[in-house]
């Protein structure tokens, strides 16, 4: 059985708007029949991924592959990189900047949390170039 | 299940504007006409507000059903009480409706605070909930959650609604009145939306409707109109205090829980959408109670209301100034709290799974995204499907043909007759060149 393949662009810039990809996906989720539980995960960790390319990078894509026993989200962005990943996946470390803060982000929890709710995640990032966060949620 | 929202054949012109509105996509149009898919419609109303020919309706009951018993209660919804002008007390409108023939008067309001005096004396209840607990007073929210948030099922309140409470007190009340059998005896709703006249006939909570039918605001209005200007002093007084009126917009029922400031109350069908979203995926921090409201301002903005529900808003906030805060209590009315349990499990309805079987799922899925690829994307809605994406997964649910995408017959016709002209079956807005300009004598 081949995989799904679903893909999103984000917008950078538009925090308001941010959050349309992972209800988009959940809805297709859904449709799918997938347990509840990996649903939420994977809703959960495409939000965040989704508000860091929004914030971190000005917007990226993300690609989600839904097979039979796991769900790969793949958030790919040519942003500016992150240059340390340990302090990056720090509870309360963050760069955003005032305006995000206004609006209820940049508490460092974004990264750490994709962490907690997934099975596998990878960073692959270089400075100047883009960052791609890759997620496993096993269903 | 029958629902109340229907569509008048006659008046639809098969316009698409319903279609492209509902926050179900739950309407398809046929062969020139809307239809509903029964089982994704959550009887919100939004249809009936957006149609430009007024050729959606809510089917509420005929008045002739009040003929088949022998006494009849009318139970008025808070929110008629703020749709006349100059009114000065609620004890009009009763009056009112006793002179219209109803044998009594039972108020919704009534109903809705003596449930929210239970919720406040049994808070053990709501502990047994997942937070935040989730209200389930207003039937097209719970509807739209059965249908789309299964996982916030353990999170809505378990208690009936004020209608269904009040049905059940007012019948009890008029049984032991009358000396009649429970069924010679009608009890009436009037209720603000198709939503509710759907409730009162296939509760979502209860195994048996405790309701014999339901008249809408707008077809009682007119009627209720003379018969209130010609009383002079109102006779009947209200039952219901400010707690229970207020249920008539969005806040009043989490107000009258009285439990704490941290509750949302939320209207709109799309507001609705979004925070249940937020809710699922623990987005939304800090709450203890959410109330939903479908129609913009709660009840008063329903769908089968006359005033504007901005306007209802204010006259109710100017009606209740005389009321007491709280008129009555739940120990000394009910006193049995099985009475506002429900007795039925509220049930997720998959009705968007495409299958059962999650490969034959995943093969549909594919199908479906592969012949997305193919569409436009232009949403015109000329195929009878809200979007693309929705007409795909039409196509291959079997709902619909490829044939139906004018521009999946366009791409046909370019295979057979070249690129020439290919374009003119279009609409001029989707031609990619100009049409043949025929050059006019002057
Ligand atoms: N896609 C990205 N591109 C560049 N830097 C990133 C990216 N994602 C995360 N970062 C960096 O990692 C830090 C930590 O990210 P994390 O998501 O944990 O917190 P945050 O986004 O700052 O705040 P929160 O997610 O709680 O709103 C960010 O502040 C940012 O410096
Ligand atoms: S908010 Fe009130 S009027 Fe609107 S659908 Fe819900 S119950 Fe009906
Ligand atoms: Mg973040």
């Amino acid at each position: 059985m081949e995989a799904v393949k679903l893909v999103y662009p984000v917008e950078g810039g538009d925090l308001i708007e941010a959050g349309e990809a992972s209800s988009k996906m959940k809805l297709t989720l859904k449709k799918l029949g997938l347990p509840p539980d990996v649903i939420r995960r994977a809703s959960i960790c495409m939000y965040e991924g989704e508000i860091n390319m929004v914030i971190h990078a000005d917007g990226g894509q993300a690609e989600v592959d839904v097979g039979m026993d796991e769900i790969v989200i793949r958030m790919i962005d040519q942003g500016p990189g992150i240059p340390d990943i340990d302090r990056a996946m720090q509870e309360g470390y963050s760069t955003a900047g005032d305006m995000a803060r206004d609006l209820g982000f940049g508490a460092g929890m974004g990264l750490p949390n994709m962490k907690r709710y997934s099975d596998e995640m990878d960073i692959e990032t270089e400075v100047g170039k883009g960052t791609t966060v890759t997620i496993k949620i096993k269903i | 299940m029958q629902h109340s929202v229907s569509i008048e054949y006659a008046r639809c012109r098969g316009c698409t504007t319903c279609m492209k509105n509902c926050p179900t996509q739950a309407i398809r149009v046929r062969r020139g006409k809307a239809t509903i898919l029964t089982e994704r419609c959550v009887d919100c109303g939004e249809c009936i507000r957006c149609c430009p020919h007024k050729a959606i309706k809510a089917r509420s009951d005929p008045f002739s059903c009040l003929e088949e018993f022998q006494y009849t209660v009318a139970l008025p919804d808070p929110a008629l009480y703020g749709q006349f002008q100059h009114l000065d007390e609620v004890g009009r409108v009763l009056d009112g409706l006793l002179e219209l023939g109803f044998h009594a008067v039972y108020e919704t309001a009534k109903g809705a605070e003596l449930l929210s005096d239970y919720a406040r004396k049994h808070p053990g209840d709501a502990a047994e909930k997942k937070l935040p607990v989730i209200s389930s007073a207003c039937p097209a929210a719970l509807r739209l959650i059965r249908i789309r948030f299964p996982q916030l099922l353990e999170h809505i309140t378990s208690t009936i609604t004020p209608m269904e409470l009040a049905a059940i007190l007012a019948r009890k009340k008029a049984v032991e009145e009358t000396g009649l059998l429970p069924e010679q005896i009608g009890v009436f709703a009037i209720v603000p939306c198709s939503a509710q006249v759907t409730a009162a006939h296939s509760p979502d909570d209860l195994q048996q409707p405790v309701l014999d039918g339901a008249f809408s605001i707008r077809d009682l209005y007119l009627r209720l109109l003379s018969p209130m200007q010609k009383l002079d002093a109102p006779h009947t007084p209200s039952s219901a205090g400010k707690a229970g009126v207020r249920w008539a917009f969005c806040g009043g029922e989490a107000s009258a829980r009285g439990s704490s400031e941290r509750f949302l109350a939320v209207d709109g069908m799309d507001s609705v959408i979004r925070i249940l979203a937020a809710i699922e995926d623990d987005r939304v921090p800090d709450v203890d109670f959410v109330e939903l409201c479908a129609c913009t301002q709660g009840c008063v903005g329903g769908c089968l209301t006359v005033e504007d529900p901005f306007v209802a808003t204010m006259r109710l906030r100017h009606l209740i100034r005389s009321l007491p805060d709280v008129a009555c209590s739940y120990d000394d009315q009910v006193g049995d709290p099985a009475i506002v349990q429900a007795d039925k499990e509220l049930e997720f309805a998959p009705v968007y799974l495409l299958d059962p079987d999650r490969t034959v799922a995943m093969e549909k899925m594919s199908a479906i995204h592969d012949l997305e690829r193919q569409l436009p994307g232009l949403l015109c809605g000329s195929c009878g499907a809200p979007s693309c994406h929705a007409f795909a997964e039409d196509v291959v649910m079997g709902r619909a043909q490829r044939e139906d995408c004018i521009f999946q017959v366009r791409a046909r016709m370019r295979a057979m007759t070249g690129p020439e002209d290919s374009d003119e079956y279009l609409p001029a807005p989707f031609r990619s060149k100009l049409g043949k300009v025929v050059p006019s004598d002057r």
